[in-house]
Formats: C-alpha cells, structure tokens, sequence
C-alpha cells in the first residue's frame, strides 16, 4: 500500500502491524478490513458480471446457441446472487469500514476481531457458492428469489446454497452491529447525532435494516432446508403449506433489502455533491428523516413484488398506496441534491460525474417504480423486462455508480496517490454510454411483452435484445478499466500533498493526511475541528 | 404495451400511459433544474457559491405537498380500474387453467372438455441448442401451441388458475391477464374479448417455472359465440368417442397390468 515512511514520519506509533500474510488473515485494522472488503468485492463484482455476458451472449439473437436453457437459469440466479450479496453489499461494508472510524473521529471500528470474523467468513460463502456450479445438477437454477416449489427442485446445489446464505447472512449481521456500536459509541466528543455526515447517518439506518431483515431470510431458507431434508411442509401445498407464505416472508426481507444496497449511495451522493458544489448539502435535517422514513416505509411494502400472487383487493389497494408514499421522501432527496448544486460553483471531477449520473438516472429507475406501484399496470410489467430495466436502473448506475463515485472520491485519501483523471472520465463516459445502451432498450423489451428469465424469445424481440447485449459487452469491458486505474494509482499515482484533497471537501476525514496513517484519531478531534467539517 | 382488446386492457393501457406522460413532465422538470444547475452555476464559468442557501421551509412544503396530490391523482383510476378487474362476479363460462412443467392444462368446467397445450412441433424443433433452424423461418417462434384455448367473443370467461408442479404465471398481455398458477391455490382471473376482436392472442408463462419456462407459450383463438359452441359441441363429441372404446377395452389391460405390477413387487 502506501510507502512505510510515510507513515513513520507523520505518526510515529503506527508502525505496529504484522507484516506478510498474518496482516490480511490476522486484520483487525479497520483499514485493513475494509480494504479486503474492497478488493473481495471487485473480484465478485467480475465473476458475476462474466455470468451477465453469458446472459447477454445468449440472448443476442433468437435460437438456442450456447447453453442449455437449465445453465442459463443458473447464470441469472447466480448473477443476482453474486452481485447483491457478493458485490455490492461487501462493497459498502468496505466503504463503511474505511470511512465510518474517519468520519466520526474513531480510532477503529469498535469490535475489531468481530469485523476480522464477519469479512473472513465471506471467501468461504462465496467458494461453497460457486462451487454448485461443479456438482451434480448445476448451480442453483431456480432465480436469487429461491420460490418453493421450484427451489427444491434444485439437486446437490440446494444446501449449498441455503447454507453460503446463511453464512453471508451471518457475515452482514456481524458487520451491521459492528457499524451500529461504533457509530453509537466511538463518535468523538462533540460529533452529535445531527453533524454526522450523510454516509454514516444512511450506514447507521442500513445497518438497523440489516439487523432487522437478515434473520427473517435466515428463517426462510431455514424452512426451504427442513422441507427438502426434514418432511416438513412449511411450504408444501401437498402438507398442508403455502408456497405464497415464503414469497411473503422472502420479501419482507427482499424490500428493506433493496434499500440496503441504495441507501449507502444516498449517503455518499450526498457528500460528493455539496463538495464539488462548494456548498453545504440543501435541507440536511430533511436528509436524514427521508432516509429514515425510507427505511420505514419499506417494512411495509414488501408485496409489491408479488402482486400477481393473486391477494384479496384490500391488500393490493394497502401494498399499491405504502409503496406509491415512497416517492415523497424520494423525491426530497433528489430535490434536495438539485437545490445543492443551484447557486453552487460547480467542477466536475470523476466522483461527482459518477454522482451526477446517478442523480439523473437512479431518478428514472425511481420513474419506473412509480409506474411499478400503480396495480392494474404491474399485471403488465411484473416479471417482464420492464422490471428487469427497472432494477437494474437503480441498482448499476444506482448503487454501482455510487460505489465506483465513492471510491474516486476517497481513493487519493486511501493510498495518497491522485489517480489519472483523463482514464477515470472514460471509465466513466464509457460506462455512461453502455449502461444506457444496455438497460434502455430492455424498458421496450418489457412492454412489447418478454418475459424475464428467458434464455430465448420470440423473434420479434430480436432487435433490442441485441442493442441490448452490444451495450452490456460495452460496458463489461469499460469496468476493466477500473481494477487497471485503481492498481496504477496505488504503484505510480501522482503523490498527493494537502489533506483536503478536493477543494470543497468538509468532513472529518479531510483533517486527516493523505494517506490516511495505518492508526488514526488517537486523539478524538477538537469541537473546532468536528464543527469545521459539519459543513451545514 | 397495446391497448389490447378487452375493456380491462384498454383501461390498464390508459392508466399505463397516463401515468408515464405524468413522469416525463416530472422528468422534464426536475431534469431541467438539474441540467440548469450544471449548465449555469460551473466554476469554470467563474459562478460563486451561495454558502446560504441551505434550507427554505416553504420550498421544502411545496415539494412535499405537490407530489401527495400527484399521487392521489394517479392512485384513484388505478383503485378503480382494479375493483373492476376484481369483481369475478356474473362470469358466463369458467375454464380451470392448470400450469405444469411445461405446458398448459384446459379444462372446460361445464362441458368436460379437458385438453393439454403445449409448444407447437416446430418450435421445439427449432429451439434446441445449434437446432441449425432459423427462428425467422419458424412460424410465431415461440408463441404458436399445439392445442389454443378456445374461447367466444363478447362473454365473460372466468378462469380457474392453479399449478401442477411449481408455480407458472398465466400471461396474455392482450387481455391484460396476468394471474399466478400456484400448486395448491386456485387463483381467479377473468376477460371478456370485444365482440369485434375475434382472432388468436399470445402469451407466455411469467413466472420462473424451471428448465423449459421460456418455452411454455399461451395461445387463446377467440371466435364468434356461434364457432364457439360449435367447436364445443365437437370437442365434446371427440372426447366422448375417444374415451368410450378405451373405457370399453381398459378394464382387463388395467387389471392385467396391476397383477403383473403386483406379481414383480412380490419376487
């Protein structure tokens, strides 16, 4: 990483780490954590998008040219899997754990060992995981949602499946309580609840979202265990089950989820914007009780994802009006974020780009929701493309683009190296381009009628499909770029001096020298200092 | 999306539009002040920041208040629209709807008519892995069915929906009727087809049902009342002359081939 002396120069005592292998296996550095959570993310983030180009590959043009529809299934199940378990939520705990200890004056996350065990308990779920693609019958194949019936239909795969979820669940539980006690009881004196800064304040509601919602997966996969090998009948219509209560129970768990995998970039855009705005965030306090009334309101929303199930009116009538309520606080924040960048002076380096382009079209995935709400119409759009170009909308240039703006943002602090800006700006364009090129059309696919997991289609759909496809080996190859420029930035980055590296920065991790010593805030920060970087 | 052909799928086609022109003037909106802003206030341009503007009660109102009334706006035709879809009352012929690993069960519950549809020959032929046939040369690749359901014009067809195996979804995006067929359950659905839209409409299963999901299509021929009843009758006729000699012959096959089966368990 950064050069040793460096580090003995600016602070003298934080030499003290093993070296070698016993660093990474023995961390229990936040900064260390955090940076394999990282590095585990980006590999996962590959290996999944690898199965997203079979996906694309096969449904370039109609006819059955690669796989057997059975390994296609696998491919979309294990994309979901690998890229909202293995991605993007390890991806924030990372963030999370670099960030949170700086932001709020903290030494180091407040259980360290605890934080080792919930990282390292990660590589052994995700090799149980992509082992079932070896074994009798293939990966799972039956969608990340997992449905009963059809779920146990599933051979070898299925306890490996239940069983790497019940370790990834294990492994977000441990890294949420970790996050809630360090920001409970490590903020540095004078650091209120009311100047943290947005990224800790979206962490500390996730990690509650997290807490609250892991477990009931847990119960439900649990349950999907006992009637394969136990002869219970929790979800056997045949004993006296229902397969429509696992659906129930599943998206109780799956809505906050979604929330999970957003608010972390809610925090982050929230950051990033009045920086190079050079301006404080518009109305903070709304901020805060937006995301707060988000994760509210999306305890209660979770059948929105089954409204074809066949509910009584009432309940359909209840689930279409919670969810169209979301929109309100939704719509505070991007307005909110509009009205930090109205009369501000703005400059447009990579994490803001990446930020704006999740402003603008994180705003039309939240479109597609709305129309989603609305009933009558989702009889047409559920489980077609269209929600397919929905999801992706808020989850790749929504949470994958706040991930990736997060990390331009924070990178020079991390490793105090400057990236080159000129390759951040294509990485960026390139994946601006492409991710439109790939998700637009699919909005088109879904309403002219293509079901989603489909390895095949109707020749009608061949046109947009392969627009489609063209986008996705676009912006597959664009991402390349990223692992190239981060590993450039850490061997021959331009070396940065000051500790605020962006002009307009505020915060307490911009108090700190670039790179950020392997020990920090020994000493909690001065009132002055904490009430210099509450920037609002 | 279509308007279809059916009174509820114009309805939801409505709703659908409606609701996505309300989006692209909120999009053009906010879109505008975002575009604006970048536009306008750049450093670049020498724009300096108004370190004060950072919060405004009655903006902050406005912006909250304005899309409550948006909402209701949009949720009191969608609440309407969906009591009609609903109301499975006064139905003039009930279908059960049987969805399986991979195909569809009729059956006509007044008549016993009962038929299996599935995959039409040439399609499944085309569609396996370097088949060498082009899907263009393939007539409604996909969506064309052995058996269609048959139903008349102008009445209002209740459908009867469940699954066999795991859970298939009953999809015709031009009755906009989509209904989960889940093992266990009897879901119900209905549409009534204008009188002047006979013809054949195509669906396919919308719920992840296993290794053939993508290739369990729907196909629904609408004729006139007359054709119907006419096709009906035959049906009916068929089946009848169809299940009578073998009924007649089946009872010593059966029992043979049940003492025989009982003969191998024994040694």
């Amino acid at each position: 990483m950064a050069e040793p002396h460096a580090h003995a120069a600016e602070h003298a005592d934080s030499d003290h780490k093993p070296h070698g292998w016993r660093r990474w296996v023995y961390a229990t550095n936040h900064k260390d954590i955090g940076t394999m959570y990282l590095i585990f993310a980006c590999t996962m983030f590959f290996i999944g998008g690898a199965m997203a180009m079979v996906i694309r590959l096969e449904l370039f043009k109609p006819g059955m040219q690669f796989v057997d529809p059975q390994f296609f299934n696998s491919m979309t199940t294990m994309h979901a899997l690998m890229m909202i378990f293995g991605a993007v939520m390890p991806a924030w705990t990372g963030l999370a754990n670099w960030m949170i200890p700086l932001q709020v004056g903290a030494p180091d996350m407040a259980l360290p060992r605890l934080n080792n065990f919930s990282f390292w308990i990660l590589p052994f779920a995700f090799f149980l995981l992509l082992s079932s693609l070896f074994v009798p019958g293939g990966a799972p194949a039956g969608g990340w949602t997992m449905y009963p019936p059809l779920v146990l239909q599933n051979g070898a795969s299925f306890p490996m499946l239940i069983f790497s979820i019940h370790l990834m669940g294990v492994s977000s539980i441990l890294g949420a309580i970790n996050v809630v006690v360090t920001i409970m009881n490590l903020r540095a004196p004078g650091m209120t609840l009311l100047r943290m800064p947005l990224f800790v304040w979206t962490w500390l509601i996730t990690a509650y979202l997290l807490i609250a919602v892991m477990p009931v997966l847990a119960g439900a996969v649990t349950m999907l265990l006992t009637d394969h090998f136990f002869g219970t009948t929790f979800f056997t219509a045949a004993g006296g089950g229902d397969p429509v209560m696992f659906q129930h129970i599943f998206w109780f768990f799956g809505h906050p989820e979604v929330y999970i995998l957003i608010l972390p970039a809610f925090g982050i855009v929230s950051e990033i914007i009045p920086t190079f705005s050079r301006k404080p965030l518009f109305g903070y306090e709304a901020m805060v009780y937006a995301t707060a009334s988000i994760a509210f309101l999306s305890f209660i929303v979770w059948a929105h994802h089954m409204f074809t199930v066949g509910m009584p009116l009432a309940a359909e009538l209840f689930f279409m009006l919670s969810t169209m309520l979301i929109a309100i606080p939704t719509g505070v924040k991007v307005f909110n974020w509009t009205t930090t960048m109205f009369r501000g002076s703005l400059t447009f380096e990579p994490p803001m780009l990446f930020a704006l382009a999740f402003l603008f079209l994180f705003s039309i995935g939240g479109f597609s929701g709305l129309m989603l709400a609305i009933v009558p119409a989702d009889y047409q759009y559920q489980d077609t493309y269209f929600v397919v170009a929905h999801f992706h909308y808020v989850l790749v240039p929504g949470a994958i683009f706040g991930i990736m703006a997060g990390v331009y943002y924070w990178l020079p602090k991390w490793v105090g190296h400057m990236y080159d800006m000129t390759l951040a700006k294509w990485h960026f364009w390139l994946s601006t381009i492409f991710v439109n090129v790939l998700f637009f059309p699919q909005h088109f696919l879904g309403l002219a009628g293509m079901p989603r997991r489909i390895p095949d289609y109707a020749v009608q759909f061949t046109d947009w499909n392969m627009v489609s496809s063209i986008g996705g080996f676009g912006f597959g190859l664009a991402q390349l770029l990223f692992p190239y420029l981060i590993w450039k930035c850490v061997k021959s980055g331009q070396r940065v001096t000051s500790n605020k590296i962006w002009e307009g920065a505020h915060g307490l991790e911009w108090e700190l020298p670039s790179p950020a010593p392997y020990h920090s805030w020994h000493e909690p920060p001065s009132d002055a200092v904490i009430a210099r970087g509450a920037f609002h | 999306m279509t308007p279809g052909v059916t009174e509820i799928s114009r309805e939801i086609y409505g709703l659908h539009m409606e609701i996505f022109w309300i989006c692209v003037i909120i999009a053009v909106i906010v879109f505008g002040a975002m575009i604006y802003s970048i536009v306008t206030y750049r450093k670049s341009k020498g724009a300096v920041a108004d370190v004060t503007l950072v919060h405004n009660t009655t903006v902050e109102l406005i912006w909250t208040a304005v899309p409550v009334a948006i909402l209701v706006f949009m949720a009191i035709p969608a609440a309407k629209t969906l009591v009609k879809i609903e109301d499975n009352t006064k139905t003039d012929l009930s279908i059960k709807v049987t969805g399986f690993q991979w195909g569809w069960q009729y059956d006509y519950l007044d008549s016993g008519v009962a038929y299996f549809s599935r995959l039409d020959r040439q399609s499944d032929t085309a569609r396996h892995l370097l088949s060498g046939i082009d899907p263009n040369s393939v007539d409604h690749y996909l969506l064309n069915v052995d058996k269609p359901l048959v139903v008349p014009v102008d009445s209002k067809v209740r459908l009867l929906i469940t699954g066999a195996d795991v859970i298939h979804s009953w999809w015709v995006p031009a009755f906009g009727v989509k209904k989960d067929a889940i093992p266990g359950f009897v879901n119900e659905a209905w549409f009534k087809v204008d009188t002047d839209k006979p013809g054949v409409y195509r669906g396919q299963c919308a719920e992840l049902c296993g290794r053939d999901h993508g290739f369990m299509p729907i196909v629904v021929d609408v004729r006139s009342k007359e054709d119907f009843q006419a096709w009906l009758k035959q049906k009916a006729e068929e089946q009848k002359q169809a299940a009578a000699p073998a009924e007649a012959s089946s009872a010593t096959p059966t029992a043979a081939t049940a003492s025989t089966q009982s003969n191998a368990g024994t040694t």
